[in-house]
């Protein structure tokens, strides 16, 4: 079986996102980026399933602007086997929506015929969490989202899932596509050898107009402002001082 | 045209609290249908019919729409879409599994976690952990988007819409329900308490979160927690508040032993008033609280727990 694996290159996690003056959406430009942290989980899964035998290989795939090829070299080299880049966008600041995405995906599914994708539940970026269900929809396929435990076996998968409630365990179908939550794995660093070896593992590249799939965005974005700062707040000196404002503010 | 609105239902029971917040966000959209899907769905079917700014309740009561499995229901509103202009439903784990299925059915974008509506097409939405507000236009002729709660107030009681039954079937084969693991309390619910006290990495332990725990119960409050606290298995997952846990906004919420990560702060920053305790007085958690006590949690929370 083939797992394909969407990574996308977002800002990293640890960067203060700005805003930019005019309105017109955050400061991309000169800003780290790194590989979306729920993309990382989802390539160590793929990883850890071709280590039990269940896997034979792990195809990393991204879809956004020529430097999205260092995403999929991370991924090379924490151990994937062969990455796809699809570029459909020149300016680092164009985001592809998940339904573009979840297309561009649909048509990488019916050329490579994987037996399960397994994405990450959210980008970081847009927050969106959607590109892995609307991929299920157009494939027709089973889908478990926020996966905590996954047990691939056989002709089905069997996936704990972290919803509002707890925990919940479905059974579904392969080909699936399945979202990686935190809680799935702890993903593995790439160590120096195994990133020299990535330089030299196929990376193909494609055009989303190779694919006749249109991008053009269904949602304008009017503006981009930043969210309403809270006032300053004050130290108080001791549990007793904070028990009288609390009482004053009448909230205890 | 009209809205519907997927109820969110829980253990049988409507959620009433997250529907009744966003009947008030879609209010100014048009008359609201409620869908409730599963079968034994009749009492959260009537609990619907209830709530002010609902006009008609539908039920489906199949088998197969229980534990809201995203492929049959999906299925199920994509059916009734047709005349509808908007689709909506809370942004619950459920929902969003199911929407962006709905969305991509229909060829039409999703837009998750609205937390403002301001014309029929246009909507605002965090982005990056909340450091960024976006307002974005629609063009799609159907508008699927779920709504985050905390962002509005609850509609009231006192209705009595119709309720009529959806006789379609579920269609079965993709995928199954096995079980839920889900905690029994008596605390209230995370996203619709008034009062939420949560613990970080700072706690220390599974045991050692007693201390939360009890700061909680002598408040009536539910209790929350950090990424780091759940992931070091102090907290179970349902309890996570942050840009990809819970997000919540109550009268008060108390951060204990948590750092205050963006990442955290998602969730918690439109908190009417936040207090922090953290031994360690540069902690970011302080840029946000309203009343930040720099002490140790194993002396403060006690302490606070016998004053108050
Ligand atoms: C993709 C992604 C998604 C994430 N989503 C979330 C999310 O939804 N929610 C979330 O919370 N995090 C999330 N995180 C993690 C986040 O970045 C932080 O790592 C996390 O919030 C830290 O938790 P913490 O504050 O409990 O731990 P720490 O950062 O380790 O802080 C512990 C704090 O406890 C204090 N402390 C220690 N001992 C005591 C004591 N005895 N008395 C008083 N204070 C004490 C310390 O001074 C410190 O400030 C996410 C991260 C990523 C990459
Ligand atoms: N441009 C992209 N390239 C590759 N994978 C993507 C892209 N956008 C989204 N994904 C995948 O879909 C998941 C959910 O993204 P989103 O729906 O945008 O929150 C991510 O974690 C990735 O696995």
């Amino acid at each position: 079986m083939k797992v394909l694996v969407p990574v996308k290159r977002v800002i990293d996690y640890n960067v203060k996102v700005r805003v930019k003056a005019d309105g017109s959406g955050v400061d991309l430009a000169n800003v780290k980026m790194s590989m979306n942290p729920f993309d990382e989980i989802a390539v160590e899964e793929a990883i850890r399933l071709k280590e039990a035998g269940k896997a034979d290989e792990v195809i990393a795939v991204s879809i956004g602007v020529k430097q999205a090829q260092e995403t999929l070299r991370t991924a090379l080299a924490m151990g994937a086997d062969r990455a796809i880049l699809i570029v459909a966008a020149d300016d680092v600041h164009q985001d592809i929506e998940p339904l573009a995405v979840a297309k561009i995906l649909a048509k990488v599914v019916a050329d490579e015929q994987p037996g399960l994708v397994l994405c990450g539940k959210q980008a970081i970026d847009n927050d969106m969490n959607a590109t892995g269900q609307m991929l299920a929809a157009l494939l027709g396929w089973s889908q478990a989202t926020f996966a905590n435990k996954v047990d691939v076996d056989g002709d089905h998968a069997v996936v704990t899932r972290e919803v509002d409630g707890g925990l919940q365990t479905v059974k579904v179908k392969m080909p699936a596509v399945i979202s990686a939550d935190l809680r799935l794995n702890e993903p593995r660093y790439a160590t120096l050898p195994n990133i020299m070896k990535a330089k030299k593992k196929p990376l193909v590249e494609q055009t989303a107009a190779d694919l006749g799939v249109d991008v053009a965005p269904r949602l304008t974005v009017v503006k981009t402002s930043e969210p309403a700062t809270r006032a300053a707040g004050i130290k108080v000196g001791s549990v007793d001082e904070l028990v009288a404002k609390l009482k004053e503010k009448g909230v205890v | 045209m009209a809205v519907l609105l997927l109820a969110e239902v829980a253990g049988g029971a409507l959620a009433t609290d997250a529907v009744a917040k966003t009947l008030t966000a879609v209010a100014p959209l048009g008359e609201v249908h409620v869908l409730v899907a599963g079968q034994g769905g009749d009492a959260a079917a009537a609990e619907a019919a209830t709530l002010q700014g609902v006009s008609k309740v539908l039920f489906a009561g199949d088998h197969g729409f229980c534990h809201m499995l995203a492929e049959p229901v999906a299925e199920l509103v994509v059916g009734m879409a047709g005349t509808y202009s908007h689709i909506v439903a809370p942004a619950t784990t459920d929902a969003k599994n199911i929407l962006p299925r709905v969305a991509a059915l229909l060829d039409v974008m999703v837009l998750t976690d609205v937390t403002a509506v301001v014309d029929a097409d246009t909507f605002e939405r965090p982005i990056y952990a909340g450091n960024a507000i976006q307002t974005v236009k629609s063009g799609d002729t159907v508008k699927v988007l779920s709504v985050r709660t905390s962002a509005f107030e609850a509609a009231g009681a006192g209705n009595a819409a119709p309720v009529e039954a959806v006789g379609t079937t579920a269609s079965t084969g993709l995928s199954e329900w096995v079980e839920d693991k889900v905690a029994e309390s008596d605390r209230p619910e995370l996203t619709s308490a008034k009062i939420v006290v949560s613990g970080g990495r700072g706690v220390g332990s599974e045991d050692d979160f007693a201390l939360i725990e009890k700061l909680a119960d002598k408040l009536g409050a539910a209790v929350g927690a950090s990424r780091a606290a759940v992931d070091s298995g102090f907290a179970p997952n349902d309890w996570q508040v942050g840009q990809t846990g819970k997000v919540v906004a109550p009268d008060l919420y108390i951060a204990v032993g948590i750092s205050g990560a963006i990442q955290h702060l998602a969730g918690m920053k439109d908190s009417k008033v936040i207090v922090a305790i953290n031994k360690d007085e540069e902690a970011p958690i302080f840029q946000v609280a309203d009343y930040g006590l720099v002490a140790d949690l194993f002396q403060a929370v006690p302490e606070l727990t016998d004053k108050l």
